[in-house]
């Protein structure tokens, strides 16, 4: 075999006239000369077949990714026990022989307004920790396509979150059901518009097949919109603390700088951002909302929601494939 | 078969890669060599797609990496740093890799096997030793049984045994006709790894050729003379016909003589007519080692100085420094191309400058190897600077 043209030639003169130089001794040194006839044009192949890669096989090895760190099981497993041990809390609270003004489920939001946390650190785990650890480079490595893994990882992971959400807000709703079904509501307030469906024929505060799908799938699934938010955030930011922190300021902040707005003139401002808060449109959906009058219900904030995620989510592959990592 | 074309990588105003053109070959250990921070990760990164280039492109196989359909089945590479989840498994981790280019699971138990993990597979491994971690990546390169690996400083943190360990199973893969692209910084690992070498420095290409022809070029071998003890007169006689004769003589501390120029036959010969007796005639060759310190002198990013603690001391005189110059500092070996404007040529502590040794020099190495072996002749190097002070006397006697 013959190397290129090498630009490093040994100089004019530099190789040794045989007999002149001494001390140089063939075969003593420790190189080897190129084994000769090696092919030219990449001498191996390997016997096990090669297969063409596509979009399965990162949801593959996410999936294999996701349950096989301890972070997964911690948060989820934090979000499961807040969840239902709140909700379970909160049933136990309401379960007066009184009625005590709230719809049957309403009770939910409580526990998954702190679960949420564990969900959005999981979504923004999923991503920077493989920053963190160097592992990014491992994986865009073995799967130079980028967008495939990030495409694999949204999936996999909003998937999760949102089977998991779901059972969560399943088991805490029919906690809610069981304990509190019984309360009548008195007549004063049968008419709340709040309540229009939620009271039976004969009194009793009860759900409607919308009012629990709305505080089981719909719940869920905006939650898991925000931990798919978080992990477009975390792509971006690569960072697991700034991630984080990002995210938590965008659910929380919103309503504490709201709470600072008493002045007259910025009370259409102060109601804005209440009224379009993410916690705003989780309330909406367990039917609660911050406003009875308010512009949009809880799935019109879901919505707006996604397409929030959808834009950063769009963004987050953008410079995944631009960037060096 | 990797092929690098003007490859150039700038990060901010920071020159790390300029202008690198080589060609990998397969069936050989081409080693990567280069001081700390020459640019060596930067063009394995490169390479492997996760920086673009600036300018310039790099192919694997004849395309870039990001469009190989499925890279690790053609493409293996151990990372410099450890690039795994810690809190993973060595079994989960090495699956997770090998579902994204639908490597079979079995596959995974293999190279578990061929690094010698197989005991710890089922811990995490933010436990393992760096030894066990490079062990670690190995696999990760070796799952896809491709025909081309890269390695990023395979014998960072191995032990002995591991380090003999990976040479031969670094040359037991380019037998078996793959393309092997080792880096390290160690140029003595590379002596007796690699078959062929590309060194950079600063960025720039510096030599690309077999490790032989870089002996060869870069240094020049000497001869070791010993008259019996205590003959003195013998000695300088014999010192005078060698030099008369145009070999280049040297006393050594022992007091034997270090002659250059000269094959070992001449000398017994001119020692014969002389009638003088001796000990000693053995041949030396310069190290490796010694080639690629005395290149890459110049292009050492991170450079030393003696601390001579005078922050601590009253004013006062300032104790004498180290010792003096480097000798003839870096000349590019072939005609380098322009430096770029960020990294001007030799702007480090030029000759001259009192300057400690580059880092990693062995104790009892001194950098201007003074006698035996000529500098390579500086080809109309306009970066080698003029009037340093050199010991540059003998440099007329040299092979050539």
């Amino acid at each position: 075999m013959s190397y290129p043209p090498q630009p490093s030639a040994p100089a004019p003169g530099a190789p040794p006239v045989p007999g002149a130089a001494p001390g140089r001794f063939p075969g003593a040194g420790p190189g080897l000369a190129p084994p000769p006839g090696t092919p030219a044009g990449g001498g191996y192949s390997s016997p096990i077949p090669i297969v063409r890669t596509h979009l399965g096989h990162a949801f593959a090895s996410e999936w294999t990714k996701i349950r096989s760190v301890r972070s997964t099981m911690w948060t989820l497993g934090i979000m499961l026990v807040l969840v239902v041990g709140v909700g379970f809390l909160i049933a136990l609270a309401m379960a007066t022989d009184d009625w005590v003004g709230a719809p049957l489920l309403s009770g939910g939001l409580f526990g998954l307004m702190l679960g949420q946390i564990c969900i959005v650190t999981l979504g923004v785990l999923v991503i920077t920790s493989e920053y963190g650890t160097g592992m990014i480079r491992t994986t865009l490595t073995a799967s130079p396509q980028r967008w495939r893994v990030l495409a694999a990882k949204a999936v996999v992971f909003f998937v999760l979150a949102f089977v998991l959400t779901t059972a969560a807000c399943a088991i805490t709703a029919l906690i809610h059901s069981s304990v509190l079904s019984g309360q009548t509501v008195p007549e004063y307030e049968a008419g709340d518009p709040m309540f229009k469906d939620s009271v039976s024929d004969s009194g009793e505060l009860i759900a409607t097949g919308g009012q629990w799908f709305d505080a089981t799938v719909g719940a869920a699934l905006y939650v898991s919109l925000l931990g798919l938010l978080a992990l477009a955030v975390g792509a971006i930011l690569r960072h697991s603390a700034g991630a984080i922190t990002t995210m938590v300021g965008f659910i929380l902040l919103p309503l504490i700088i709201a709470l600072f707005m008493q002045a007259e003139s910025l009370r259409d401002v102060q109601r804005k951002l209440i009224e379009y808060s993410p916690l705003s449109g989780l309330a909406s959906l367990f039917g609660i909302p911050f406003f009875d009058d308010a512009d949009m219900g809880g799935w019109g904030l879901l919505g707006m929601l996604a397409a929030v995620t959808g834009g950063m989510l769009l963004l987050a592959f953008a410079l995944l494939s631009k960037r060096d990592v | 078969m990797i092929e690098a074309q003007g490859l150039t990588k700038t990060y901010g105003g920071k020159t790390a890669v300029y202008n690198l053109s080589f060609t990998v070959q397969p069936g050989v250990i081409t080693g990567f060599v280069g001081p700390n921070g020459a640019g060596k990760s930067t063009t394995m990164r490169m390479i492997l797609g996760l920086d673009e280039p600036t300018s310039g492109t790099v192919t694997v196989g004849g395309h870039p990496y990001r469009r190989l359909p499925n890279a690790p089945r053609q493409v293996g590479a151990l990372l410099d740093a450890k690039a795994v989840h810690g809190g993973r498994s060595a079994r989960n981790h090495l699956r997770c890799v090998a579902q994204l280019s639908g490597i079979p699971q079995r596959r995974v138990d293999e190279v578990l096997d061929v690094v010698g993990l197989r005991e710890v597979a089922g811990r995490r491994s933010k436990g393992f030793s760096l030894g066990m971690g490079q062990r670690l990546g190995i696999a990760g390169a070796l799952l896809g049984d491709p025909q081309i690996l890269l390695f990023d400083e395979p014998v960072n943190g191995l032990d002995p045994e591991g380090i003999l360990w990976i040479r031969n199973l670094m040359k037991k893969l380019a037998s078996e006709g793959r393309t092997i692209f080792v880096s390290s910084h160690l140029m003595s690992e590379m002596a007796v790894t690699a078959d062929h070498l590309i060194v950079i420095g600063r960025g720039q290409l510096m030599a690309d050729m077999s490790v032989r022809d870089f002996i060869n070029t870069h240094s020049a071998s000497y001869a070791r003379v010993r008259v019996p003890d205590g003959e003195q007169a013998a000695r300088e006689k014999l010192s005078a016909a060698l030099t008369e004769q145009g070999a280049h003589v040297q006393p050594e501390d022992d007091g034997a003589l270090r002659v250059g120029g000269m094959p070992l036959p001449r000398i017994s010969d001119l020692a014969h007519d002389a009638d003088i007796r001796l000990w000693e005639l053995s041949p030396h060759e310069a190290s490796l080692e010694e080639a690629y310190m005395r290149m890459t002198q110049g292009a050492v990013d991170y450079r030393s100085t003696a601390d001579h603690r005078a922050g601590l001391q009253q004013a006062g005189p300032v104790p004498p420094q180290g010792y003096a110059a480097p000798g003839p500092g870096y000349a590019p070996p072939m005609g380098a191309p322009g430096m770029p404007p960020a990294g001007p040529g030799v702007p480090q502590p030029g000759p001259g400058v009192p300057g400690m040794p580059p880092p990693g020099v062995q104790p009892g190495y001194a950098p201007p190897p003074p006698q035996g072996y000529a500098p390579p002749p500086p080809p109309a190097a306009p970066q080698a600077p003029a009037g340093a002070a050199a010991p540059a006397p003998r440099e007329g006697e040299t092979r050539r």
